[in-house]
């Protein structure tokens, strides 16, 4: 029943771009009138910031954007972003982005959620998203802590975490992100920092143009509940040894003296370059189609954060689910010469099976 | 070939009845389409377990269809039947207590062996020991006759004894001379990959046909002349595809494209499955991951500028009603189906029952009105669909639909519909500012309401300048910016429940032919039909008794109060324990006499001929003490009336 409509590859396809001769967008464009009420501090302003910077280099009509969030701190960002947005209730903004990507293929539909929203009560709709792959840019700003609810351990605190729901320390096992991410299917899988401007932007892009799923998660600081989980990270000297920079067709990198190679025991292992035959080198491929080297590097990531893979995992092209709903009913509908005329509904309502009372 | 007796009958009730997989559902609905093609008029009510495949030949096993038509018009698919057709020993007693005394029962004798009797706790076999003599009783070898009839087929023993429900469709065919023409058709089609298993099917079909001409069993047979009805073209329809025909009409004549989230639940699942057939007409379903994403694909889908729907039921609405309270407060346009079933919890899945009406009206955190329709037979279905469509997309509110299991899956003839004369649906999408700023710019605010109808603009994404955040945190009246100003929350909330309020039903409309009647029985939804045929046979016994129908639960129709009032009584009869009951009474102050049955199937016709003539009595004995008549009626229990005090009913 579906006709090949020549399925895109581009993340922003079919969404309306401002003509040629437009003034070009600004940061300002994007910025709503709302007063913007994240704690002082909070990397969400970071990320808000780079969001801002970054949607008018995508050069698309602003009403053609839709923002969807759940319920939590992160939530609170469709409300500061001048394009059209729902801040709706926990966990389900995969949901009813769904509804609204499958509906129209005219918008670039956003989903911002947090390691709660996300991972806990919307952990069913977060896979099914993925392994659907809808064509929906998925932003998970991952705190490690409840911090709406004033710093309850998440599904992403670290094993032992004393908050005020584990004052004898967290015995919850935790989620990698990108390992559940991945495990999903999901075609698309990044993982960048707040704190890092240059990098978020470019993985925003990447996560834009990837026609799919996307899933990014984004490491970010709650200066309140559980500042500095990710410090070693920020700390200029530490980061270097301790990123492993995952690009695709890229050798897979932590600073200048440490790389990613197949151990003798057949697994990971990151070591000295200092004399290492370079051809041992892992380089990255994302567009792989077995997701499971992009998962051992994900399994990398331990509490300790001795090495802790950032960049895109994953990168593969799929048709994705929105695309092919409409084909379905576009095929249908062509197949049957166009759109149901009220002919074509009297028909339906009467059936096969018909008698007539005169 | 002599030619048989024939004798005129007004009515018949038959119930088919035999094990999950002998095919009763599919004979029943033959039976019904050839009955339709007749001419009579007929209401149709399917009964199958839960489980897909009990233990065969149990009790638990049996799955039933009963029929009920006549040649006048027909409020319910009867009570008991007239006829039972029992294809084994647990058909038989499962469905003996329902079948009327003097009553026919045509069984299939090959199938009473030792065995298959013990399975069911009969010690002797009821067809042979003389505990039928209360009924004409046909014992027939079905299976034999029927392989024996298929002997030239090079089909398995097993493939021939299954089309031993086509030969007693055949049967029943000759015995109440109905045409075969409709049913060859459909099996031709059916088939038509599996020639020979078509062949065996047809053979069998005019083997039973043939077998009720010639057999010495059967010295009479029977026809129903047709119904008188208004004249147009018709078709037979159950609920559930009348439903999902009403949405998708509604969507064409409103111009929205359709998109349905639904999670697959009994008794609701054949909407989306019908829906799912109809892309050509434009329409999208998506099977969500659950009931929840069900409900949040259709808000997104609404946000998008879709006629958004989710269909579902009890449990499923229960999961929802967390969306349905942001669709509450993001106000827009949404249509919920609950084809309510038995609960608590999983309860009866296949049953049917009204019990979820106060979940439909209050199963939400905080003040959360939605509108609450209910239609009333199966083809009203269709027509409140539609109303459904019209509320929530003039209104922007989520809207409830209230079908139940019995209007599901029953079935009745259905005068099809001119589609250019269906009510027109007139959605118009905001694309202009619609305030000043502070600053002189045209402003956007979207929550700025229609004086008339308090709803607010539906600006979809892709509309230049209207740019907006809905959301579940309280908004400012107009502008929809978060606000946590008490007074501001007090006027919203005030605002979404006159919304509600405000919606134009029409009135009720009360049958009282005497135009004295004293006592109205007011029901809701599927009860429609019993109670009709219920007050049609005490009207015809000489009793004066008005009814009335609320198809409108929220809002009720605006002369409710005033037609409560009317009457010295008020009964509600509903399958639950008196949500409808206890609505009425905190609304209007009207101490309304509640009779209730949660049994899972629907109102008997007898049963409420017991119950409101127990009311007309009690009404008659208190008319003699005046000193303890009040205005508000007489204070009873809610747990319905005393049964002993019935009238005669025939």
């Amino acid at each position: 029943m579906s006709i090949d409509l020549g399925m895109p590859s581009l993340g922003t396809h079919g969404v309306p771009r401002l003509p040629q001769d437009a003034p070009a967008q600004t940061k300002k464009d994007f910025t709503s009138d709302q007063e913007v009420r994240w704690c002082p501090g909070c990397g969400d302003y970071a990320i808000l910031a780079a969001v801002q910077g970054f949607l008018p280099t995508l050069g698309l009509k602003r009403e053609n954007i839709v923002f969807i969030s759940g319920i939590g701190c992160s939530s609170r960002f469709p409300y500061y972003l001048d394009t059209y947005g729902m801040h709706s209730i926990h966990g389900r903004a995969p949901a009813i982005a769904t509804g609204l990507a499958t509906s129209r293929d005219d918008l670039s539909v956003w989903v911002v959620t947090g390691d709660g929203d996300a991972l806990s009560i919307g952990g069913n709709h977060l896979i099914h998203a993925l392994r659907r792959n809808v064509n929906l840019k998925i932003l998970l700003f991952n705190n490690r802590i409840y911090g709406l609810t004033k710093g309850q351990y998440s599904p992403t605190s670290q094993p032992g975490i004393i908050t005020k729901s584990s004052p004898a320390g967290s015995v919850d096992g935790v989620f990698n992100p990108v390992s559940l991410a991945l495990g999903a299917g999901a075609t698309f899988v990044a993982r960048t920092m707040d704190s890092d401007r240059k990098h978020l932007t470019a993985t925003l892009e990447a996560a834009a143009r990837h026609r799919g799923a996307s899933f990014v998660e984004i490491y970010q600081n709650c200066p309140i509940f559980n500042d500095g989980a990710f410090q070693v990270l920020k700390d200029r000297d530490q980061a270097q040894a301790r990123i492993l920079h995952v690009n695709d067709k890229e050798q897979v990198r932590a600073g200048e003296n440490h790389a990613l190679v197949w151990g003798a025991n057949g697994e990971l292992q990151v070591v000295g370059t200092t004399g290492l035959d370079e051809s041992r080198i892992i380089v990255h491929d994302a567009q792989a189609d077995n997701p499971a080297t992009a998962f051992a590097i994900a399994q990398l990531d331990g509490p300790d954060m001795a090495h802790v893979p950032m960049g895109i995992f994953r990168s593969v092209s799929k048709p994705t689910y929105d695309d092919q709903v409409r084909s379905q009913v576009a095929g249908a509908v062509a197949a049957n010469g166009g759109p149901a005329d009220d002919d074509d509904i009297a028909a339906l309502l009467a059936g096969r099976d018909t008698w007539t009372v005169s | 070939m002599s030619v048989k007796q024939v004798q005129q009958l007004d009515r018949v009730i038959i119930r088919f009845a035999g094990d999950s997989g002998d095919g009763m559902q599919l004979t029943g609905d033959r039976f019904t389409s050839e009955t339709a093609a007749l001419g009579n008029d007929l209401s149709t009510l399917p009964n199958f377990p839960a489980e897909i495949r009990a233990p065969q030949g149990t009790l638990p096993g049996v799955s039933s269809f009963q029929l009920h038509f006549a040649d006048h018009d027909v409020l319910t698919p009867g009570d008991g039947p007239d006829v039972l057709v029992a294809m084994n020993p647990a058909a038989l007693k499962a469905n003996l207590r329902d079948l009327r005394r003097g009553g026919t029962i045509i069984a299939d004798s090959d199938q009473f062996s030792k065995r298959s009797l013990a399975k069911v706790g009969y010690s002797a076999n009821p067809l042979e020991d003389g505990s039928l003599e209360s009924w004409h009783v046909h014992s027939l070898p079905l299976t034999s006759v029927t392989v024996e009839a298929l002997a030239d087929f090079g089909l398995t023993r097993k493939e021939k004894e299954r089309a031993k429900n086509m030969f007693a469709l055949g049967l029943l065919s000759w015995l109440y001379s109905r045409p075969l023409e409709g049913t060859r058709a459909f099996l031709k089609s059916k088939f038509a990959k599996k020639p020979e298993v078509l062949e065996a099917n047809l053979t069998a079909l005019t083997a039973g046909y043939h077998y009720g001409e010639t057999s010495e069993d059967f010295t009479v047979h029977f026809e129903v002349a047709p119904a008188p009805m208004a004249p147009g073209r018709y078709r037979n329809i159950t609920g559930n595809v009348a439903t999902a025909y009403g949405l998708v009409t509604a969507a064409h004549r409103s111009g929205l494209p359709l998109v349905l989230g639904s999670y697959p639940i009994t008794p609701a699942s054949d909407i989306l499955h019908t829906l799912s057939n109809l892309k050509r007409y434009g329409v999208t379903t998506l099977q969500a991951e659950d009931e929840i994403a069900g409900a949040g694909i259709a808000l997104g889908a609404a946000f998008a500028g879709a006629l958004g729907v989710t269909s579902t039921s009890g449990p499923g609405l229960a999961l929802k009603a967390e969306m349905i309270g942001l669709a509450v407060s993001v106000e827009l346009p949404m249509v919920i189906i609950d084809v309510q079933r038995g609960g608590p919890s999983t309860g009866l899945p296949t049953k049917t029952e009204q019990a979820d009406l106060l979940q439909a009206m209050y199963g939400r955190n905080g003040e959360a009105p939605v509108a609450i329709i209910a239609p009333s037979t199966p083809t009203d279905c269709f027509t409140m669909a539609m109303e459904a469509v019209r509320i929530a997309t003039t209104y922007r509110t989520p809207v409830i639909l209230l079908s139940d299991g019995y209007l599901a899956n029953g079935s009745e003839p259905w005068r099809i519909p001119d589609v250019a004369d269906l009510p027109a649906i007139d959605v118009q999408f905001a694309t202009e500012p619609n305030a000043v700023a502070a600053d002189g710019t045209p402003d956007f605010q979207p929550y700025l309401r229609d004086p008339q109808t308090l709803a607010r603009p539906w600006a979809i994404p892709g509309t230049p300048g209207l740019e907006h955040r809905l959301g579940g945190i309280e908004k400012a009246d107009g502008t929809g910016d978060i606000s946590y100003d008490p007074d501001n929350h007090d006027k919203m909330t005030r605002l979404r429940a006159d919304k509600i309020a405000g919606i134009e039903v029409p009135d009720l409309e009360v049958d009282d032919p005497s135009g004295s009647a004293e006592l109205l029985v007011l029901g809701w939804g599927s009860t429609f039909g019993p109670i009709s045929a219920a007050a049609r046979q005490l009207r015809q016994s000489g009793l004066q008794v008005a009814t009335t129908h609320l198809k409108y639960l929220n809002p009720m129709p605006a002369n409710t109060g005033a037609v409560l009032r009317r009457y010295r009584r008020v009964l509600v009869p509903e399958m639950n324990m008196g949500q409808l009951s206890l609505l009425l009474r905190g609304t209007y102050l009207v101490d309304v006499h509640s009779y209730t049955a949660v049994r899972g199937q629907p109102f008997a016709s007898a049963e409420l001929v017991d119950v409101i003539g127990a009311q007309l009595g009690d009404l008659d004995a208190v008319a003699g003490l005046d000193d303890l008549d009040t205005s508000n009626g007489t204070p009873t229990s809610s747990n319905g009336v005393a049964r002993d005090h019935a009238v005669a009913s025939s």
